[in-house]
């Protein structure tokens, strides 16, 4: 009886409500249908991310300390290999490596998983309608999570070693989250360039690696030849690595100018990689 | 789940209103082509000089062929046909997780799919957490969620186990689970792929009372299946596809009678 009860209420709500329309030729402005079908779904992309993270806590003992061991292992091996065996002398140097170090992390992982969950999380969006943006930008935002607790272990560092803390660190979600904008503009770009070549996909991992040389996180820029120092200028990393450094380690408030360089720069990745995507997001469904 | 209103939308609906009466979903010359290569290319580099020289040729694959089909609000409508016939594709169209190559598509009200039960659960996870997170992945908000959470434990009947990670779950818990989420909330369309067997018998009788409950209330089911009993016993019209085209549309049992008489010449 209780059921049939409840059933009658489910009945009648549903009654009241506006009824949706789709239409599949509606398909003018699709970069905005996709932003607002996204911002619909937000729960979903909440949601999401709290099951990457948990899931992530729940699996293993030490759980989310991981997030915070891994990059302090590499700094480890990084510092030891660098400055005893390159002999680079950069001043505190280990939460130098480690600064730049999460940023990177950030980006290679988080437009790698925007990529994977769109090429190959197919089979969820083969059989039920999901915006799929939704999926890339929980992808983004699971790693913002992770780098946030990666700055632990990053002050941890910087008080042993005796590296000033700077107030500068607290405006330091700001470049988090340009750095978020471009990855996902990569990641939405690549994926969809994956639909017509599967190997673009596979090729975007040997790339990631060549470009975490010559973006300077194991080095400072001047540390290179002056024409080199010009050519690296071009890499949109470079400026998005020094912006969140010089927040976190530097403890200098950039420049205006270098702000509005990061902001054009992250901006305008994610309307490149949207634009593409929302125009030809359709395929997707045809590639399998 | 009600859109927010756009000018441009709600002057279309009106003018929709007109054309159609009272149809929930109209298929107009639909057509799916899938367009796959010859060959595959395993290099970028290789494609691009093949393709400068001419040489990538596509074989053309007719999913739907200029299918067009209406059905009204309130019926429960059969699709039957061999495999490959273009059934999958035809909801999938629908359940909008693809759009036409050609044509058109108007699906007028929220449509749950349960082709998807379970969709996105994770075995680490608490039967809350996953229910949650595969209500929203139906496009539930959180706060729709919260008002129907109770009634999506009663109807699963896992009130004890809530608070459980899902990889302690039997099948047949999953299955209800699953279930119960899907139909939380009644839809306009439903689409069932294969007859319904969740859960034991007892759970079967209550999922399949619950689904005509929603055709009472004015729901519209769109039923794929390769058992004619249940087609028969449940749907009013039948369309009968065939290497993607409409063979046939009308009541059920005359829909049935054709399509067998056709696969008894074909095994012949």
């Amino acid at each position: 009886m209780v059921q049939f009860e409840s059933m009658a209420i489910l009945t009648k709500k549903s009654g009241i409500e506006n009824k949706p329309i789709y239409d599949s030729a509606q398909r003018r402005l699709m970069p905005l249908l996709e932003a607002r079908e996204a911002w619909r779904y937000r729960d979903l992309i909440y949601f999401l991310v709290r099951r990457d993270v948990t899931a992530r806590y729940k699996r293993s003992v030490l759980g989310i300390a991981w997030t915070m061991l891994n990059p302090l292992g590499m700094m480890i091996v990084l510092s030891i290999v660098f400055s005893q065996v390159f002999r680079v002398t950069i001043k505190d140097y280990p939460a130098f490596v480690l600064s730049g170090l999460i940023a990177w992390t950030f980006f290679s992982q988080a437009s790698s998983a925007a990529i994977s969950v769109l090429v190959w999380g197919g089979d969820l969006m083969q059989r039920i309608y999901i915006p799929r943006s939704a999926f890339a930008i929980s992808a983004i935002g699971t790693g913002l999570i992770n780098l946030l607790l990666s700055l632990v272990p990053l002050i941890v560092v910087m008080v042993v070693i005796g590296t000033p803390l700077h107030m500068t660190i607290l405006l330091a979600p700001i470049a988090m989250v340009l750095l978020g904008l471009y990855s996902l503009g990569v990641g939405l770009l690549i994926s969809t360039i994956g639909i017509y070549f599967a190997d673009v996909v596979e090729m975007y991992a040997i790339v990631v690696m060549a470009w975490f040389y010559i973006t300077p996180i194991l080095y400072t820029l001047d540390l290179l030849p002056a024409n080199l120092q010009g050519w690296l200028q071009l890499n949109p990393m470079v400026t998005l690595v020094e912006l969140f450094r010089s927040l976190v380690f530097y403890g200098k408030i950039p420049s205006l100018e270098n702000w509005l360089i990061s902001i054009g720069i992250a901006l305008g990745m994610f309307l490149i990689g949207w634009l593409v995507f929302t125009g030809k997001s359709d395929e997707f469904a045809y590639r399998t | 789940m009600s859109l927010p209103t756009v000018p441009e939308i709600s002057t279309m609906t009106s003018a929709l209103e007109m054309q159609t009466g009272d149809d929930v979903v109209i298929l107009e010359d639909i057509t799916v082509r899938y367009r796959v290569p010859r060959e595959r290319f395993r290099t970028f580099k290789e494609f691009v000089i093949r393709r400068m020289k001419g040489q990538v040729q596509y074989i053309e694959l007719l999913a739907l062929n200029h299918v067009s089909l209406q059905v009204k609000k309130g019926e429960v409508f059969g699709l039957i046909g061999a495999n490959g016939a273009g059934k999958t594709t035809l909801l999938r169209l629908v359940a909008r997780v693809m759009r036409p190559t050609q044509g058109r598509v108007i699906v007028r009200g929220r449509v749950a799919p349960l082709l998807a039960m379970g969709a996105g659960f994770h075995p680490e996870l608490t039967g809350r957490e996953n229910v949650y997170l595969n209500g929203s992945l139906l496009g539930y908000t959180r706060q729709q969620i919260d008002e129907l959470f109770d009634q999506i434990v009663e109807f699963a009947e896992l009130r004890d186990f809530m608070n459980a990670p899902l990889r302690t779950y039997s099948s047949g818990m999953l299955a209800r689970l699953g279930f119960a989420v899907a139909t939380a909330q009644m839809p306009d369309i439903l689409i069932v792929d294969e007859v319904l067997s969740v859960g034991d018998i007892a759970f079967q009788e209550k999922s399949a009372a619950r689904i005509q409950q929603f055709c009472k209330a004015g729901a519209t089911v769109l039923l794929v299946s390769h058992d004619m009993g249940s087609i028969l016993k449940m749907c009013g019209r039948a369309a009968w596809l065939n290497h993607g085209e409409i063979v046939q549309v009308g009541q059920a049992d005359q829909v049935i009678r054709q399509f067998e008489i056709f696969m008894e010449v074909e095994a012949a």
